[in-house]
């Protein structure tokens, strides 16, 4: 039996379409043929392998799951069983198919108009324009409401004045959509997306350096000083915070899924260590304690990829609610890290080295844990959906 | 440019194989593509993605799970798929296939001219290699076999191949068939798109006597070779570890000596 199989305690496979494996399988093989054998060095470096993009794009990653305009078309357990073969690669490149796909490509396909999709999102799926999400500020970012970029209508332009944090990609990114505040017909501010090609003047994107987490990425600052776009510019539907909202919650869909790739991959990493490295000339896998571990974290995951399927399913009939999404973000990020740090005590100190992926597979997850929404920020939603009271201010 | 691809049906080689009256027991869920047939494939999908137009068929002389290959062969692109199945092929050794495959093509060079038959370097549950050409000699038509670079050109395909430490390039006038080396591409991941029209698409089937196969051509009846037995090998024997304490070389040495490989 494959560990794989192994560590599949509930048989979740067998409830699997056959082509839902074979998507799978399918990107399972493109990460043990082009991530596997390099991501140690990529994460070393502080690389982003532009250059597996098309790669990416031919397997129908990018935009997976909208329908149309070169998008695959994907369910959403499909989109989701292909984020955690990703994310078991590596979650900076499920970070890569997220912002590009879940974010930018979704919030043209959501909020665009019809040309502004037919503009943007053949080349996105087909990996020849890469897409950027900007939402989040220095001084804005679990309460991105109190965003300070202003955008304003003067003489048939729209003019952007402001800065943002963290947004992956910005600096090798063709296109941005940004947010920012603009006054509404009845004068209060709103806030709505805008699509700013990179090339204009006055955006700027800066790399964040040096980083412990999310190495294989990038994340910038954008500042935006004047920038001058003509009128059509501005995503027309779903003004307000929304129109960004309904974007977060596809990745954060992803997420449900991705980090358990990283959850399996380091499980699968510890167990196969465990059964090779002897000490008090036993296998460690031979000692109790180490069988709990391996127990424990077997256990976790499998439980966490029910979560996971079930949301899917969910999703899939278009039942999936909020505070559903929220449990599943919460669920898979805490159960990740944690099955990511047990998995490196079993590697001992060659556990902190790059050959081995759970302490990668750790640090990233504090990146995943934090963005499209903090550990917290779930469970307030949730402490919301259940008793009724909002907690977060 | 109108391509026919021979794929096979065969067990996968990651499982165990069973033989049972001397013929390698196919089960349905074990099966898989003869992998050396991806790398056929994908030099048809290329060549006629280079052309700018064309065809590719997939063709399987199989039973029923046959189809498995096929589906396999539409998710990496193949256009069309042909099943050659029929109670009266089985026990079909390579001059059986080979004639099967060969009718197939003819028949579907009646409907439109096929440029090129393109084949993988083996089939890893049988290792033959002669089918592609014996598929050549039953047509008529030239084989290039074994070819590790592929270019088509004015109405002729030159190869490059390997052996030993010869390199040959060989050219041959359309039509032709062609079998590839498993270094000759890469073959591509099938995408979410085909992977979900493959679930659907239909492909053809047909029997010998669609394709008017003598009874005596085919089948055990046209077997020209017998197979008297098969078995798995019995599992390898225990390994010899050997701790190098300064005498390890001569013991790797005395090892192949022994066993007869130097
Ligand atoms: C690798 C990476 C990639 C990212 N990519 C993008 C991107 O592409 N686009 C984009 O727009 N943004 C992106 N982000 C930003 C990300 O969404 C934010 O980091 C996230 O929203 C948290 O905001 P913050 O970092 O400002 O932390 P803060 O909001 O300052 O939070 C700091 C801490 O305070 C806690 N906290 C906040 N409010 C409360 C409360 N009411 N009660 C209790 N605790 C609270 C938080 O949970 C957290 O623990 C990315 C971030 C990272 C790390
Ligand atoms: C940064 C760093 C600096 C170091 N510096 C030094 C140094 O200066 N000098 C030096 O000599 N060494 C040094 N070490 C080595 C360090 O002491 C060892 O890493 C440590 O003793 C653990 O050994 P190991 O890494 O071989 O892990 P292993 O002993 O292989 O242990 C792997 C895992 O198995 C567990 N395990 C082992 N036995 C059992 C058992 N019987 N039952 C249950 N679980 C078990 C361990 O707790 C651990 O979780 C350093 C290590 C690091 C990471």
């Amino acid at each position: 039996m494959s560990t794989a199989a192994l560590t599949d305690l509930f048989d979740v496979e067998s409830e699997l379409a056959p082509h839902e494996r074979e998507t799978r399988d399918t990107v399972r093989a493109f990460v043990d043929v082009e991530i596997r054998p390099h991501i140690a060095r990529w994460f070393a470096d502080a690389y982003f392998p532009r250059e597996i993009v098309p790669a990416m794009a031919g397997l129908g990653l990018l935009g997976m799951h909208l329908e149309g305009y070169g998008c695959a078309g994907r369910s959403a357990v499909e989109y989701g069983l292909a984020m955690q073969e990703i994310e078991a690669g590596d979650s900076g490149l499920r970070t890569f198919v997220s912002v590009q796909g879940s974010l930018a490509m979704t919030a043209i396909a959501k909020n665009g108009s019809e040309e502004q999709r037919q503009r943007w999102l053949p080349g996105m799926a087909a990996g020849e324009i890469i897409g950027c999400f900007g939402l989040t500020e220095p001084t804005a970012g679990s309460d991105p409401g109190t965003m300070a970029t202003t955008a304003v209508l003067t003489g048939g332009e729209w003019v952007l004045n402001g800065a943002k944090r963290w947004i992956g990609l910005a600096s090798i990114a063709d296109v941005a959509v940004i947010w920012a505040k603009a006054l509404s017909d009845d004068g209060t501010p709103q806030v709505r997306g805008f699509l700013v090609p990179t090339a204009t003047p006055g955006f700027t994107a800066t790399p964040i350096e040096p980083k412990l987490s999310m190495r294989a990425s990038i994340q910038c600052d954008i500042e935006l000083t004047d920038v001058r776009l003509p009128e059509d510019a501005i995503l027309p539907h779903n003004p307000g915070l929304r129109g960004p909202f309904a974007c977060l919650n596809e990745a954060r869909y992803g997420i449900v899924w991705g980090a358990l790739g990283a959850a399996r991959d380091s499980l699968e990493a510890a167990l196969a260590y465990s059964a090779e490295r002897l000490q008090f000339g036993k296998p460690l896998a031979a000692y109790q304690l180490t069988q709990e571990k391996l127990a424990n974290m077997a256990l976790a995951v499998a439980q966490a990829q029910l979560v996971a399927l079930r949301l899917g399913r969910l999703k899939d009939e278009g039942r999936l609610d909020r505070h559903m999404i929220s449990a599943g973000k919460l669920n898979s990020c805490r159960v990740a890290i944690e099955v990511a740090r047990q998995a490196r005590t079993i590697l001992g100190g060659n556990g902190i080295t790059l050959d081995h992926s759970p302490l990668r597979h750790a640090n990233n997850l504090e990146s995943v844990r934090t963005y499209e929404g903090t550990d917290e920020v779930h469970t307030l939603v949730l402490g919301q959906h259940l008793t009724g009271i909002a907690a977060f201010r | 440019m109108r391509i026919v691809v021979t794929v096979k049906y065969v067990p996968d080689i990651a499982s165990d194989r069973g033989f049972q009256d001397c013929r390698v027991v196919r089960t349905p869920a074990e099966g898989t593509i003869n992998e050396l047939d991806e790398n056929a494939i994908e030099a048809a999908l290329q060549l006629v993605e280079a052309a700018g137009e064309g065809e590719v068929v997939a063709v399987s002389v199989a039973g029923p799970d046959g189809a498995v290959a096929l589906r396999k062969a539409f998710q990496m692109g193949a256009h069309r798929g042909v099943l050659v199945s029929d109670d009266a092929l089985a026990g079909s050794d390579y001059f059986g296939t080979a004639a099967a495959l060969a009718a197939t093509v003819e028949r579907l060079n009646a409907d439109a001219p096929v440029d090129l038959v393109i084949t993988g370097m083996a089939a890893l549950d049988g290792l033959g290699s002669v089918v592609p050409t014996l598929l050549a000699a039953h047509l008529g038509w030239p084989a290039l076999n074994l070819a590790k670079k592929v270019a088509l050109a004015d109405g002729a395909v030159t190869i490059t191949r390997e052996a030993d430490d010869v390199t040959e390039e060989l050219s041959a006038r359309l039509p032709l068939v062609l079998s590839v080396a498993d270094t000759a591409n890469k073959p591509r991941l099938p995408n979410f798109k085909l992977i979900m029209a493959a679930r659907t698409k239909e492909y053809e089937t047909w029997s010998a006597a669609d394709l008017a196969l003598k009874p005596d051509a085919v089948g055990q009846a046209g077997a020209r070779t017998e197979t008297l037995s098969a078995a798995p090998r019995p599992p390898r024997d225990e390994v010899e570890l050997v701790t190098d304490k300064g005498e390890g070389g001569k013991a790797l040495a005395a090892f192949l000596i022994r066993n007869d490989l130097v």
